[in-house]
């Protein structure tokens, strides 16, 4: 199975590849993809120049272009979808029908994987995305069990990549409106969920507040581990009591699960944290390099251990295990 | 609500000063730390010119840099025409963002052998004000991949290796055995 | 301007959704009704038996019905059931579908069809993708800014471009379910308590802020979209329909305060006000079609 690694910034890039990733996936820095943060991704010639790096080592670069075009300007997922082309991307990751659409005809020989974005979750999604556009690869929503992995990798032709570690959705990734709701900026036309800009820290009766957009989304004790304010792993009162409605704020880490994977038929994993410094890759890939080992020798699959690098400072294997329903 | 698997080890954060050590500087005067910034915040610029790309707007933000083990903090101005770094005894209340946390935990970030966002989850370092400037600012500076060590004790020789490399062992992570979680 | 009343998200009791529709049949004036369980796969059997009754009662009153899909098919159940749907035929021309997952087109055999308010249309070249394929009706996702509306109006003129226009926006939704959680049950044995909040559960921040809502698998807006006031400058734009999202309120009079604005015989604002009181204690809220938060409420463009 390949190892797919984040990189939000060139210096993350060469961690990932130092560190052993298979092939890396990052972004232009402007709001074509899914994690337009402040300070991050690669502007048109550190991708070119990442690009070459990564190739003198073996490692392909996938550039995400998983946004949804603006109306009226498209002409900016255009041109990220030309300039990554032109760098020597070895896949383009879109979302959009436009930018799907758009990339098949305009470049037929560009291998391209359809994003989590697109939510694709069943074969008869996948196959509609290979049949319209040509894609070679879909990355899996973190919706689905390994029975249901299993079994759309039986049915598809398409190749699947799968999320194995770092931050988690619980909410199907591109149909998620909770940000734009609280702070007018979206994953899907900004390229943001729960926006720092709209985060605030307070002190409120000894506990530390955040805020995201005006709205309370979490309070910690002293000592109690933070989480960042995502809407969805905030906590929350309702009729039935106060407490994390959706998910706590925790990570996925589904490293128990990369036997059953690899037996699913799984292409490729996935390591999520494009927004993350390089001592989170360093330490992610080279601990999941390890346990792949591991796995291709035959021996016992170790935990991680990175439950330090994680949200909550605890990890999950989310919806890999049917009970997480 | 279900209980989540918890795995692994929990990392208890970078090493703090040792406790003598704040009273113990507290007495000294600044003014000798000024030039040393200076030098310092010029010698970054120098050699990591892309920083000011990642930090765009957020450049001409007003940045508090608070090492709590330490009896005074910093006022960083990134501006690219003109960048100011100086030691101050308290924080003043007009800047844009601040960030707190042991001085250990600050370089490690900084340096990039320590993840920022590992360190605000075990909340050892905290932010206030602007977090998209602070993000920025984590962010361009995890990219330009700054030596301080290096760069501050570069000009001592041998000798300055020596205690760049004593440097960096300090602020090695930790790990302990993962807590009860005491929250939810 | 048409009107169209969406599918009814919540799991409401089958002779309760049956009567809702009967007097959406007899009394509304919409010119359009999408029926179907668009949210959870294990509440389509109740309601089964009354389909066929409720589309009779409705075309017989002259409204076109389509038949709406799942939001999310993962489930072999939910796949088949969503190929059997595709099975339905056209009617004259028009399309008897409304799609809520793009797995629909793997076996729509290029027949007509409507989008719903699901599928990420965010732009003119994915609107025009599914019109190539078919679409002829597109109900565009809540989030989208005016500008927006009106560029995929203005590029597709030969499609009826319909907006989220009233009801708790539909935000999100996912494979866990939120009732089953907060009611610690497991989704596979939820007891069905979502038939406890007809009107969704009310999630509020830990300051008792109002927020979000819970239905099942689906999280919605706290706040009520009401473009009541929007109407003229939506017209202006191209706008075709606007949908109608049924709450647990009288939605024949909301379906009439929007019939008299978009004929005119009603100001926008008055109608607002008689809104608040059909649908009380619930906050307006525009922000969305205004390019600002989704939970404000702005003033009507101009």
């Amino acid at each position: 199975m390949e190892l797919i690694c984040p990189a939000g910034t060139p210096a993350s890039l060469e961690a990932a590849v130092e560190a052993g990733a298979d092939a890396i996936y990052c972004g232009f820095r402007d709001e074509t993809n899914a994690r337009n943060f402040p300070g991050l991704n690669f502007s048109r010639d550190e991708m070119r120049r990442g690009i070459a790096l990564a190739h003198r080592h073996g490692v392909k670069v996938l550039v995400a272009i998983n946004t949804f075009a603006r109306a009226g300007n498209l002409a900016l997922w255009q041109a990220a979808i030309d300039d990554a082309v032109a760098s020597g991307a070895d896949a383009l990751i879109l979302a959009d029908l436009a930018t799907l659409d758009y990339a098949a005809r305009r470049h037929p020989a560009q291998r391209l994987h359809v994003s989590v974005q697109a939510g694709a979750a069943n074969p008869d999604a996948i196959r509609f995305y290979a049949e319209a556009f040509g894609a070679q690869r879909v990355v899996l929503p973190r919706v689905l069990n390994v029975m249901e992995i299993a079994s759309i990798v039986r049915e598809s032709a398409c190749e699947t990549e799968v999320f194995i570690f770092g931050g988690l959705c619980v909410m199907e990734e591109g149909r998620c409106s909770l940000s734009s709701y609280a702070t007018g900026q979206s994953p899907n036309m900004h390229g943001v969920c729960s926006p720092a800009s709209h985060v605030a820290y307070g002190e409120r009766d000894g506990r530390i507040v955040s805020t995201l957009g005006g709205f309370t989304i979490n309070s910690f004790g002293k000592d109690e581990p933070a989480g960042y304010p995502t809407l969805c792993k905030g906590r929350f009162s309702t009729p039935k009591g106060a407490g994390y409605t959706f998910e706590e704020p925790l990570s996925l880490d589904a490293a128990v699960m990369l036997p059953a994977l690899r037996k699913a038929g799984v292409t490729a994993l996935k390591i999520e944290g494009r927004q993350r410094g390089r001592a989170y890759i360093a330490q992610v890939v080279r601990s999941y390099r390890q346990i792949l080992a591991a796995l291709d020798d035959g021996r016992e699959t170790a935990p991680a251990g990175l439950a330090a690098m994680a949200e909550g400072q605890a990890s999950t294997v989310g919806a890999y295990r049917k009970g997480w329903r | 609500m279900p209980d989540p698997e918890t795995t692994g080890q929990r990392q208890t954060g970078p090493r703090r000063l040792p406790p003598w050590l704040a009273p113990a500087v507290a007495p000294l005067p600044l003014a000798p730390l000024q030039p040393m910034l200076a030098l310092l915040l010029a010698r970054i610029g120098q050699a990591h010119p892309d920083l000011y790309g990642r930090l765009g707007e957020h450049a001409q933000k007003r940045f508090g840099i608070d090492p709590t083990d330490l009896p005074f903090a910093f006022v960083l101005e990134p501006k690219p025409q003109r960048p100011r770094a100086r030691a101050v005894r308290a924080l003043p209340g007009d800047l844009d963002a601040c960030i707190r946390g042991p001085l250990s935990g600050l370089i490690g970030m900084a340096e990039g052998t320590l993840d920022g966002d590992a360190l605000f989850f075990s909340r050892v370092l905290w932010v206030e004000g602007d977090v998209a400037a602070v993000l920025a600012l984590r962010n361009a500076i995890d990219d330009a991949r700054i030596d301080f060590g290096a760069l501050l004790l570069g000009g001592l020789g041998p000798m300055g290796e020596r205690a760049a490399a004593a440097l960096r062992e300090r602020m090695q992570p930790r790990t302990a055995p993962a807590g009860d979680r005491p929250w939810n | 301007m048409q009107l169209t009343l969406g599918p009814v998200f919540y799991h409401w009791a089958p002779e309760r959704w049956r009567d809702f529709h009967y007097r959406i049949a007899d009394e509304a004036p919409v010119d359009t009704v999408v029926v179907g369980e668009v949210v959870c796969s294990k509440r389509a059997p109740f309601k089964q038996d009354h389909v066929a009754g409720v589309v009779e009662r409705l075309e017989g009153a002259g409204k076109r019905v389509l038949h709406a899909s799942l939001i999310l098919v993962s489930l072999p159940r939910e796949r088949r059931q969503t190929r059997e749907l595709m099975q339905l035929g056209e009617d004259e021309g028009e399309p008897a579908i409304e799609i809520n997952d793009l797995t629909c087109l793997a076996s729509l055999d290029r027949k007509p069809f409507a989008v719903g308010p699901f599928v990420n249309v965010y732009n003119e070249a994915a609107a025009g993708f599914l019109a190539s394929r078919g679409a002829r009706r597109i109900c565009l996702p809540p989030e989208l800014p005016l500008t927006a509306v009106a560029g995929i109006a203005a590029a597709l003129p030969d499609v009826a471009i319909e907006v989220f226009a009233f009801g708790r926006i539909p935000l999100a939704i996912s494979a866990r379910c939120y009732h089953a959680r907060a009611h610690k049950l497991t989704k596979d044995n939820c007891r069905f308590v979502c038939e406890q909040d007809p009107d969704g559960m009310p999630v509020k921040t830990l300051d008792e802020a109002g927020f979000l809502s819970v239905n099942g698998v689906q999280t919605l807006s706290q706040n009520c979209t009401s473009l009541l006031r929007d109407i003229p400058v939506l017209r202006r734009s191209g706008v075709a329909s606007l949908r109608l999202s049924p709450q647990d309120c009288d939605m024949v009079e909301v379906a009439r305060l929007y019939r008299d604005v978009a004929d005119g015989r009603l100001d926008g604002a008055e109608a607002e006000s008689r809104l608040a009181e059909l649908y009380p204690e619930v906050p307006l809220a525009n922000g969305f079609l205004h390019a600002v938060p989704g939970h404000l409420r702005v003033g009507a463009g101009a």
